[in-house]
């Protein structure tokens, strides 16, 4: 009855054999791949450097001025600009501007590259219900696996720095890029799909004038999200060498410093509000057409 | 573009049968199957049923039938918007169902246009961008797309709307404005879905004037689909009904008014107001050997209702019926013109009702 009251698992000899055998596998493939992969991402690495180099060097008033310029353009809302422009001096004036310059370019290295990967495949998963069955569950595992266990081979492979960062953080925050696709391609009324076919449009037509324009605001609510996720991937990346605000909320959790977790953690999440109300009132705007419902 | 004569349409023996494995049903409902046999045994569901419709070049085909008759399916089979399961569509002389997707695909940006019954316009795109969307799927220059637009747009009583979005518009409007992206197309076939049928009754007569004004002058091939029989009557050249995916009937607007081909037909055709449809030439008495050259003359070709209109006012007497030029072809009176007004059937069974109601 031993197996009644204690769970029948492999015995402990096979069991460690058969992880010594994947780890093993595993660190054979990065001794001999581990350069290859490396030179892979090196363009990222490269397009990192440049973006953070631009945010630091460039000087306070530019960037500033930047950012504000960017607000008002896509919002046309002087209560946003202005709050940006509090957030900012705020936290240029409690020294934090280099790390949050090196967090906004992470986030906005991170946006780019999630839009650049997530927008094809969300369009690829609303043309065939194949697709969407196998996406589906590879983008629940990203969302749901602790960070830290996918973090484990990606630093075997790439080592500490920014490249293996953004990859985490990419992982984290692609999922809602996808899915918001995805949907919102699949919800375009299928009326106005109708008229395009009936006007005889072919698929390029149909992508670029009906389902994309039509699933925009769907879009941007899945690109808002993926920055939101991506902001709450900073610190966690900051683990494995990644530099911006992260840093010195880690070592104030390992000395207790309990102000400057506060004032670093305050700096993510202004910044987080600046990203969020920015694109959701650039996304607003772009559907102004759907304002004025005739009774 | 050179001159050449549009062919019009023809169905024949067009099948639909809705399910995983349609084609090996088509024989069987061939030979008998109905229906509810079809699907209680196999599952699957006849849509349409052996059509067979001509229709001439230039003329409005009405196709009328309650929801679920199939009228939808079969418009949508004229561009193939749906896959016949067995049967030809021709279009010009050209097969539709035969045609490879690239063909196609021309097919519906040059010789079809199509206005929907739920307007289907783009939200994103001003009214002008919605107008020009047929001539930009054909890769017509903007600019030259934009000046044909404009003239449709003014053609349908839009100008100084274009720079509206369809959410701005009424219902009325908005359908202006699909029939206004049809038109800017050219194309010889123009497909209407139920275009009016979301429309209130003024403004669905409204639209049904600006159809036929429209249709004097371009005289396309037009298959208007519709529930109401009065639309019906009032567009069709001819009429084809539809019943559970079979056509009962089709003719004129006089053939179905006047000579119903079952009970179902004469069930609508009762509530028709007849003075509007029915013509003098129906009702009147074929010339006799004297020939009664005195009193009112009226053409042949006048419905009732415009017959008692200029009757109204005129002496009482013998009315000369004549054709077009002028030879006399029969007489009526003005108590039979009245009489032709009110269905006959139709006030024995509101007397019965009232008896009974009183009883």
């Amino acid at each position: 009855m031993d197996w009644f009251y204690q769970f029948p698992s492999m015995d402990d000899n096979a069991l460690r054999n058969l992880k010594k055998v994947i780890d093993e596998t595993f660190r054979g493939f990065t001794r001999n791949y581990g350069d290859l992969i490396e030179g892979f991402f090196a363009p990222l690495q490269h397009f990192l450097i440049a973006s953070e180099r631009f945010m630091t060097k460039t000087p306070w008033p530019i960037i500033t001025l930047l950012i504000l310029a960017i607000a008002w353009g896509a919002t046309r809302s002087i209560r946003i600009a202005a709050g940006c422009l509090v957030t900012l001096l705020l936290i240029g004036y409690f020294d934090m501007w280099d790390d949050t310059m090196r967090t906004i370019s992470m986030i906005f290295v991170c946006t780019i590259l999630s839009i650049a990967i997530g927008l094809p495949i969300g369009i690829l998963m609303s043309r065939s219900d194949r697709v969407q069955r196998v996406v589906n569950p590879v983008l629940d595992v990203m969302q749901t696996m602790p960070s830290f266990v996918y973090l484990i081979p990606v630093v075997m492979l790439l080592g500490i720095g920014k490249v293996p960062g953004l990859i985490a953080v990419v992982i984290y925050a692609i999922p809602p890029m996808i899915r918001l696709t995805n949907l919102g391609i699949r919800l375009v009324d299928k009326d106005v799909l109708e008229a395009a076919d009936a006007f005889g449009a072919d698929n390029r037509q149909k992508l670029f004038k009906v389902q994309l324009p039509l699933a925009l605001p769907t879009i941007m609510a899945g690109i808002n999200q993926t920055i939101m996720m991506a902001l709450a991937m900073v610190v966690i990346a900051s683990m494995i060498g990644v530099q911006g605000l992260g840093q010195p909320v880690l070592k104030a959790i390992a000395n207790q410093y309990f102000t400057l977790g506060i004032f670093n953690g305050l700096a993510i999440v202004g910044i987080a509000i600046m990203f969020d109300r920015v694109s959701q009132a650039y996304g607003e705007r772009l559907q102004k057409h759907r304002e004025v419902v005739h009774g | 573009m050179a001159e050449h004569a549009f062919g019009g349409i023809a169905i024949r023996h067009l099948y639909k049968i809705f399910g995983p494995n349609a084609g090996a049903h088509v024989e069987a409902v061939r030979n008998g199957l109905t229906k509810t046999e079809l699907n209680e045994r196999h599952g699957h569901v006849l849509g349409l049923r052996d059509i067979n419709i001509e229709m001439p070049s230039g003329s409005i085909q009405v196709i009328m039938g309650l929801s679920g008759s199939g009228k939808s399916t079969l418009i949508r089979h004229i561009n193939r918007l749906i896959d016949p399961t067995a049967g030809e569509v021709l279009v010009d002389g050209v097969d539709v169902v035969k045609m490879p997707e690239a063909e196609l695909r021309e097919f519906r940006r040059h010789q079809t246009a199509m206005v929907f019954q739920k307007f289907a316009l783009l939200p994103h795109r001003s009214v002008l961008d919605n107008t020009i969307f047929g001539l930009e799927i054909q890769g017509i220059a903007r600019a030259q797309s934009i000046d044909t637009a404009m003239r449709w747009l003014e053609r349908v009583g839009l100008k100084g709307f274009e720079h509206k979005y369809p959410n701005q518009l009424s219902g009325g409007m908005q359908q202006r404005v699909g029939l206004a992206r049809a038109l800017a197309n050219d194309a010889p076939v123009l497909l209407m879905d139920e275009a009016y049928s979301a429309l209130d009754p003024l403004i669905r007569t409204d639209m049904q004037t600006v159809l036929l004004d429209l249709q004097k002058e371009i005289r396309k091939t037009i298959v208007f689909i519709t529930h109401d029989l009065d639309e019906a009557l009032r567009l069709g050249d001819q009429i084809a009904i539809l019943r559970d995916g079979e056509v009962i009937q089709q003719g004129t607007s006089q053939d179905i008014v006047l000579r119903p081909a079952d009970n179902y037909v004469a069930n609508f055709v009762k509530e028709v107001n007849r003075g509007r449809v029915v013509h003098v030439e129906a009702i009147m008495a074929p010339l006799g050997t004297a020939a009664a050259e005195s009193g009112q003359r009226i053409a042949a070709d006048l419905t009732i209702e415009e017959a008692v209109r200029t009757l109204a006012s005129a002496p009482e007497g013998d009315i000369t019926v004549v054709d077009p030029s002028g030879r006399p072809l029969g007489t009526v009176t003005f108590r039979q013109l009245a009489g032709a007004m009110v269905n006959a059937h139709e006030t024995n069974d509101h007397a019965t009702a009232i008896a009974a109601n009183a009883a």
